[in-house]
């Protein structure tokens, strides 16, 4: 198997070529605690910076997910204090208004577009932000849909911004108040609690093994 | 993009069947079919990977080979000394765990008017909630009822559920929704507010609600962000429970915790406490990779069984159908069941269709490992043999960008390694996924031993013996919420005694007796991955 030189905080490690970034630190004796968490992409707890050697440009990626390259250098982000408002979301109204008092430093943002070169999971970011600044929740909400909240972008952010607890607030607001309604659910809601379904579960309940496989084996399946 | 030359030719194959395949209804197995391939090629029916407990509550009962190691583990308290009478944390809840059941719990517990504390051994959200993908199950469609939704589960985990726990799982799923959507969660829906649903493996009605295929994400940072939202709520991250605490009356009263970072021991003193430890995947029964968490090792199971509280069905796991086989990097990583759920089939090497996409998760395990051993009919792979999962067919059943709207996930995890989903199947083999059995509960969530709730995956007996999709984010919804509202409850009643964990010494003497300690330290908290 081939090999590659990494960099892990500047000390070189030989390691195969095919491992991400995190397995080349195992591979190299690292025992992970900060810094690992789902190990698929899911949870933004391992973001990362590296430089390719005799490169210019500082990239940042998921450990987890990324691949080694010859002549990588890597500094780990465990943990990157972005700044969370603490807001009831029962008491506060989907209008532009909270955004300038929960997280005024959005209308900061200095159009560098630092955050959207950045994004591992290739979101728009400064897009999101401006929707966000125009109180525009459910665009806001669509577009950072896939953030895992690693916080690579607001390392990057010259104007202080938490991109990533912005975009939060806004998906709760578009979840709660703005999406459509669902009535079907409310009216399932209350037929639970009127009991309507008791009598047919307790029946169901005490029906005899075989009664309930029978059942079981030619239940009608939905096409 | 596959460079190997035999995965390309079978790729061709795969591709020249697809028109023809689409067209296929598979018949599904009958009951019988499925209890001889379950009982042949399932990992839960390997006597070699199983054996009995020497000491506890449930002595005698076979359980995986590497949870029994750490079972009769050696405390890793043992030989410490902790001062157990100056409580570092003082609370009426200490809820051990920040995934979705500990969370919800510390939400309902919070609401319930106690003094709230979640202790986790990594941050808050680090859990197996976090990577759930495809949906959570709720009978709230008007041709559907909790009834029905009953019998797809209880049908589908072999008729062993505890029937208690399963009919408040079904009855309180609506309301799981109505409460998720109420903080904010963004489930998929039409334009007029119907949800949009789908099955899962051995659901009966389309009852699947999705949030892309980031459910469980999506959930997990809501609960989380609300979490925070209520700073009253205290917060321990990167800290472990190792041993959990007993006053002088048998009950539950806290736990001691470890610094996972320093090391330090630290005493949390408490009226309830709720184990919400999550899985085992990490302990690789039987070699099988994991789509689990890093931290998922089955650490509240340890805790609770020392203590007295009984397991149910520790015997039983499951694995995921469609891991990912290929590439390396993803080895293990979980393909969502709604990659099936929305069209596509799984195919062999020679393109063939060999199953209904939609068995149950144990059956659709089987079936794959069946196709790549007895009946040679798997694609080689560095890590040993796999079967295709054809993601090309979904777009050519529902239209261009299907999978962009409805799979993005998967399509960025296999694009991260040169693999476009839309243009070539996926190479899957069953993965580690779920701990089905757990600690025993009654259906207000407390376990045997007084005071000492558990919600989540620690769980044993809501789903039997096997789980369906969907089925989990839904329990660690209602059994979180449950344990948390009656732990709160009872918090009020209780009075915490002097504090001790004699049980630790016991329990390790005991097994010292039965010449049955391992010299493992337990619980393990992480796995060892490291090369030295």
């Amino acid at each position: 198997m081939e090999n590659v030189t990494v960099y892990l905080f500047g000390k070189p490690y030989e390691v195969p070529s095919s491992l991400t970034i995190m397995e080349a630190m195992e591979y190299a004796g690292y025992q992970l605690v900060r810094g690992c968490g789902c190990r698929n992409g899911f949870c933004g707890a391992c973001a990362t910076i590296y430089r390719i050697k005799g490169d210019r440009e500082l990239k940042a990626c998921l450990a987890c997910s990324t691949q080694v390259q010859n002549d990588m250098y890597i500094a780990t982000l465990p943990f990157f204090p972005l700044v969370k408002a603490v807001y009831d979301v029962e008491k506060v109204k989907p209008e532009q208004m909270l955004m300038m008092q929960l997280y005024p430093e959005i209308y900061a943002c200095v159009g560098c577009n630092a955050c959207t070169k950045t994004c591992p999971q290739e979101l728009n970011v400064m897009q999101y932000i401006a929707y966000a600044q125009r109180g525009d929740f459910a665009k806001c909400a669509e577009l950072s849909f896939d953030c895992v909240m690693c916080g690579i972008c607001s390392s990057r952010c010259p104007a202080g911004i938490s991109h990533p607890q912005v975009a939060m607030l806004a998906r709760r607001l578009n979840g709660k108040y703005l999406a459509p309604h669902c009535e079907h659910l409310d009216t399932r809601v209350q037929e639970v609690k009127d009991g309507k379904f008791k009598e047919l579960l307790e029946n169901l309940m005490q029906k005899p093994l075989g009664e309930i496989q029978e059942l079981y084996n030619h239940r009608e399946i939905e096409a | 993009m596959y460079m190997d030359q035999t995965m390309q030719d079978s790729i061709a194959r795969v591709a020249a069947k697809r028109e023809a395949n689409l067209k296929l209804d598979p018949r599904r197995m009958t009951a019988e079919e499925k209890d001889a391939l379950l009982a042949k090629f399932h990992p839960d029916y390997n006597p070699d990977a199983f054996a009995a407990l020497d000491v506890g509550a449930n002595k005698g009962d076979r359980v995986p080979k590497e949870l029994k190691a750490i079972l009769q583990g050696t405390p890793r308290i043992l030989g410490k000394t902790v001062d157990l009478s100056k409580a570092d944390y003082e609370a009426d809840v200490l809820i051990i765990g920040g995934g979705g059941a500990g969370c919800a719990a510390a939400i309902e517990a919070y609401r319930g008017g106690a003094k709230t504390m979640i202790a986790t051994k990594l941050r808050l959200g680090d859990a197996n909630t976090m990577m759930a993908e495809g949906g959570i199950q709720a009978a709230d469609k008007p041709n559907d009822s909790p009834a029905q939704h009953f019998l797809d589960a209880y049908g589908g985990g072999h008729f062993a559920a505890q029937k208690d726990l399963l009919c408040k799982l079904v009855c309180d799923a609506p309301e799981a929704i109505a409460w998720l959507t109420e903080l904010g969660v963004e489930f998929d829906k039409a334009p007029d507010g119907t949800m949009i649903t789908t099955h899962g493996g051995g659901t009966s009605r389309k009852r699947m609600h999705a949030a892309k295929d980031y459910s469980g994400a999506e959930i997990m940072r809501t609960l989380r962000d609300e979490v925070l939202s209520h700073p009253e709520i205290e917060i321990a991250e990167f800290t472990a429970a190792v041993e959990l605490l007993k006053d002088e009356k048998g009950n539950c009263g806290g736990a001691v915790l470890q610094n996972m970072e320093t090391g330090k021991l630290l005493v949390a003193r408490a009226k309830t406490v709720i184990l919400a430890t999550g899985g085992a995947g990490r302990l690789h029964y039987q070699g099988f990779p994991t789509s689990n968490h890093y931290g998922a090792t089955a650490d509240g199971l340890v805790l609770g069984y020392r203590a007295g509280a009984k397991l149910l069905y520790a015997d039983t796991l499951q694995y995921h159908p469609t891991g990912a086989a290929f590439p390396a990097q993803i080895f293990g990583a979980l393909v969502t069941e709604k990659v099936r759920s929305v069209g596509a089939m799984l195919v062999n090497a020679d393109g063939e269709v060999f199953m209904h996409p939609l068995e149950t998760r144990d059956v659709a395990a089987a079936s794959i490992i069946r196709e790549c051993t007895e009946r040679g009919k798997g694609v080689k792979t560095p890590e040993g043999s796999a079967v295709w999962l054809d993601t090309p067919m979904i777009e050519l059943r529902h239209g261009a960008g299907t999978i962009e709207k409805r799979i993005p996930a998967m399509l960025r995890m296999f694009k991260k390694f040169g693999i476009d989903i839309r243009n070539e199947p996926i190479l899957v083999y069953p993965t580690l996924h779920y701990q089905n059995g757990g600690l025993h509960i009654a259906v207000n969530g407390e376990s045997d031993l007084p005071n000492l709730f558990v919600a989540g995956e620690a769980v044993g007996g809501i789903h039997g013996r096997n789980r369906l999709m969907g089925n989990s984010l839904l329990d660690v919804v209602v059994f979180g919420r449950n344990a948390g509202q009656n732990a709160a409850a009872r918090a009020k009643t209780v009075t915490v005694g002097k504090l001790n964990c004699d049980h630790a010494a016991a329990f390790a003497a005991e097994c010292q007796a039965a010449n049955a300690a391992t010299q493992e330290r337990s619980p393990r908290l992480l796995p060892d991955y490291a090369r030295h």
